[in-house]
């Protein structure tokens, strides 16, 4: 438990440090906003409702693409193999490897999703479900993920192949969240889709880590 | 006990397995022919045309015997994925790798059939059906897991990687059909008039389960083909492939 914490400290300490390298997956996050009305044209109306998939979309493609070097430098100078052979085990590692991930680099995107929301013209209401389904959706982004980089992390290349392995598991969050906003931007209730987005939540958090020990001791015995 | 510890060694050892599959391979073949023929004679000829649908639900011999198979050939991968990860059984990793590209293709066969079908049904080549959704999805985990193993050049980490991610698979792949489901009903007025009415009858029921059967066996025979041919490209250094080609070479010189 003590090394749990000590990593979360330590994670969060040096991503501080470089704080240059935690807003890079922000300002992804922002030029895929962006992409998009010079994409499919500016008018209001269409924004508006394209809006709750479209910020879903793109703040799932930065927290996916911000995964890539999750375990890659522990793995290279071989942090992880002797964390494997300590007596903490490589769940609560993993545990606290994804929480502080999250820490550096969902929570500023959710801080910042607000102000995109408003620039696509969504309703004030829907914004604050917008903030509520990414805090319940954007854990379970990089759980997930964290599996599909730990399965990866011993190759060479992988860039094209984690969002093979990752994006069909992002599915259910994404039809969820983007549907909590959407019905409410309707002046609907969102609670259903809220409700089925914590379940998927707490089954994430409490399974996922499992999985990651499991491919990172896979990876590490290569 | 002493059965099992037996048969846990035999099914680990490949030059038991390998001539044996091979003695195997024609009459699983046989079998899949005399199930084939009789299932596409009554479906194709015999079977009455639907009311509804006139002569364009034969497509259905085809369509729906692909995608049970493409999900229960996940069913087995993920089965394969336990015992290779509890029992390290070598051969079931063998069998999950060999399997991926079969419900793939058998994915493929379901959603390009389906979307024969749907032309003439729905008036449009692609429907964001839930189903259809939903097997696209299966196809893409099949080549996810297909590539993970391929990245992977040591194939004792590939293979352990891709049980894990089989077995990943295996309780997400509900998830994702419930929730895919769950949203199509949202999005869209349901645009497909009712197919599975259970009242199907039974002059289209038995071409469609001889069809059933007959993709059952195929998916058996390509397994034990693909198995075969994954084991010798795998222990391609090893002694009992070298006795093997040692063997041929000795018949082919008589």
């Amino acid at each position: 438990m003590r090394g749990f914490f000590y990593l979360i400290k330590r994670d969060l300490t040096l991503a501080f440090r470089r704080r240059g390298e935690a807003t890079n997956s922000l300002v992804f996050f922002g030029l895929v906003v962006l992409l998009f009305p010079i994409g499919i044209g500016a008018s209001e109306k269409l924004l508006s409702e394209v809006a709750p998939g479209l910020i879903w979309i793109a703040a799932l493609l930065a927290t996916m693409l911000s995964l890539d070097n999750l375990f890659k430098e522990d793995f290279q100078d071989g942090t992880l193999e002797q964390w494997a052979l300590s007596e903490h085990s490589l769940v609560s590692f993993a545990w606290a490897r994804l929480f502080s991930h999250w820490v550096i680099t969902a929570v500023p995107l959710i801080i910042v999703a607000p102000l995109f929301a408003i620039s696509l013209s969504l309703p004030a209401e829907a914004i604050w479900v917008l903030v509520l389904s990414l805090l319940l959706g954007t854990p379970l982004l990089i759980f997930i993920g964290g599996i599909g980089v730990a399965l990866t992390t011993g190759l060479k290349k992988s860039s094209m192949l984690l969002p093979l392995l990752v994006l069909p598991f992002y599915i259910p969050v994404l039809i969820f969240g983007a549907s909590a906003v959407e019905v409410t931007a309707g002046g609907w209730s969102a609670a259903g889709q809220l409700y089925v987005l914590g379940a998927l939540f707490v089954l994430g958090i409490a399974l996922a880590p499992f999985a990651v020990a499991s491919a990172l001791k896979v990876s590490v015995s290569q | 006990m002493n059965i099992i510890a037996k048969w846990y060694y035999r099914l680990g050892a490949p030059n038991w397995f390998y001539p044996l599959a091979g003695k195997m391979i024609p009459w699983v073949a046989a079998i899949f022919v005399a199930l084939l023929i009789p299932g596409l004679y009554m479906g194709l000829v015999t079977a009455p045309a639907d009311y509804q649908q006139g002569e364009s639900f034969r497509i259905m011999y085809v369509h729906v015997p692909a995608a049970w198979l493409s999900m229960f050939v996940y069913a087995a991968m993920a089965i394969a994925a336990v015992v290779a990860l509890v029992w390290r059984v070598r051969m079931a990793e063998i069998m999950i790798i060999s399997s991926a590209p079969i419900g793939a293709s058998f994915a493929f066969i379901a959603l390009i059939t389906g979307s024969l079908w749907g032309k003439p049904m729905w008036g449009a080549w692609w429907v964001w059906d839930a189903r259809l959704t939903s097997e696209l999805i299966l196809f893409f985990i099949y080549l996810g897991i297909f590539a993970l193993y391929n990245a992977i050049e040591d194939k004792q980490t590939a293979g352990k990687a891709m049980s894990i991610l089989t077995l990943v698979g295996v309780i997400n792949l509900p998830i994702i059909h419930y929730s895919v489901v769950w949203w199509n009903t949202l999005h869209q007025a349901a645009t497909v008039s009712k197919f599975d009415t259970p009242s199907i009858h039974i002059d289209m029921l038995i071409p469609l389960l001889l069809m059933a059967a007959a993709f059952q066996f195929l998916y058996l025979l390509l397994l034990l083909m693909k198995m075969r041919a994954n084991l010798l490209e795998q222990d391609l250094a090893s002694g009992w492939v070298k006795k093997i080609v040692f063997e041929r070479q000795k018949n082919l010189k008589k």
